[in-house]
């Protein structure tokens, strides 16, 4: 299976191996948006709170795992259920040229927004063309 | 649904598993997710609970409204703002106003309705009346 998704209604299951618990993995939904400054990465992680993100950028390999807080009202039993719960995780190989030191990470309302700076030597220059 | 058996051959539960896959994203046992928000119901003695995942929505904007034993939800994902010049890679996900309507098993009364949002996800506790609560019949003693 090709992990190249592009139109998806609701979260989509990872194509991961299983985990120990039996629990599901979910591959969040993103928008990636390109600008000359970087790059954007937006995911929707609902039920996941800002510290329980962990984001690494190995080998041009970026990770994003999330782990989700469970809702279970008190006392009161699952009935009809159209979502499932659970951590997220996705991975994303990237074109080498960002400092992985300049990551920036912001969660606001369930979206997890990373900005990945271009590095300054890859950033491009506009060269002025001088009349004869 | 082509099945390279080579890449797999090593593992034969990787090939299940994404058979397995195929199937979910295939058959249409869960439904059609063209709605939003998908909504979670659970319920028990007192009260009945519609928990939901809403990414992208400030609180704020979110109207609940409960009229008998109907409940909506409603508002509008925000596309993100993007600066001029912006190249779209990946868009997965969607925006756009939605509204989702719910029947509850009992009409509701007004203050017995709370809606908490964490972590962007929401959940409304509906609490069952007291007319609505099956009685206790004592027996006399003859």
């Amino acid at each position: 299976m090709n992990n190249d998704v592009t139109q998806t209604a609701g979260k989509p299951a990872a194509d991961t191996p299983e985990t120990m618990t039996g629990a599901r993995v979910y591959r969040p939904l993103t928008d990636i948006m390109e600008t000359d400054e970087g790059v954007t990465l937006m995911l929707e992680v609902p039920g996941v709170a800002a510290d329980d993100v962990d984001v690494t950028l190995e080998k041009r390999v970026l990770t994003i795992r999330c782990k989700v807080h469970y809702t279970r009202p008190d006392k009161l039993q699952l009935a009809y259920a159209e979502y499932g719960e659970g951590d997220y995780e996705r991975a994303f190989t990237l074109s080498d040229d960002f400092d992985p030191d300049k990551i920036e990470a912001a969660m606001a309302n369930g979206v997890l927004t990373l900005t990945l700076p271009r590095a300054a030597e890859a950033q491009p220059r506009k060269i002025a063309v001088k009349g004869a | 649904m082509f099945y390279p058996t080579s890449s797999r051959r090593s593992d034969p539960f990787a090939h299940m598993r994404s058979m397995l896959l195929d199937f979910d994203r295939a058959t249409p046992a869960r439904p059609a997710l063209s709605v939003f928000p998908a909504v979670n119901v659970w319920q028990g003695e007192e009260a009945v609970a519609v928990t939901a995942e809403i990414a992208g929505v400030d609180p704020a904007d979110i109207d609940i409204s409960v009229k008998d034993a109907v409940l909506t939800v409603a508002g509008e994902r925000k596309v993100p703002e993007a600066s001029e010049g912006a190249r779209w890679h990946r868009n997965e996900r969607s925006f756009g106003k939605f509204s989702r309507t719910v029947r509850l098993p009992f009409a509701a009364s007004n203050n017995k309705v709370e809606a908490r949002m964490t972590h962007s996800v929401l959940r409304i506790v509906v609490g069952r009346p007291e007319e609505d609560k099956p009685r206790k019949i004592e027996i006399k003693a003859a």
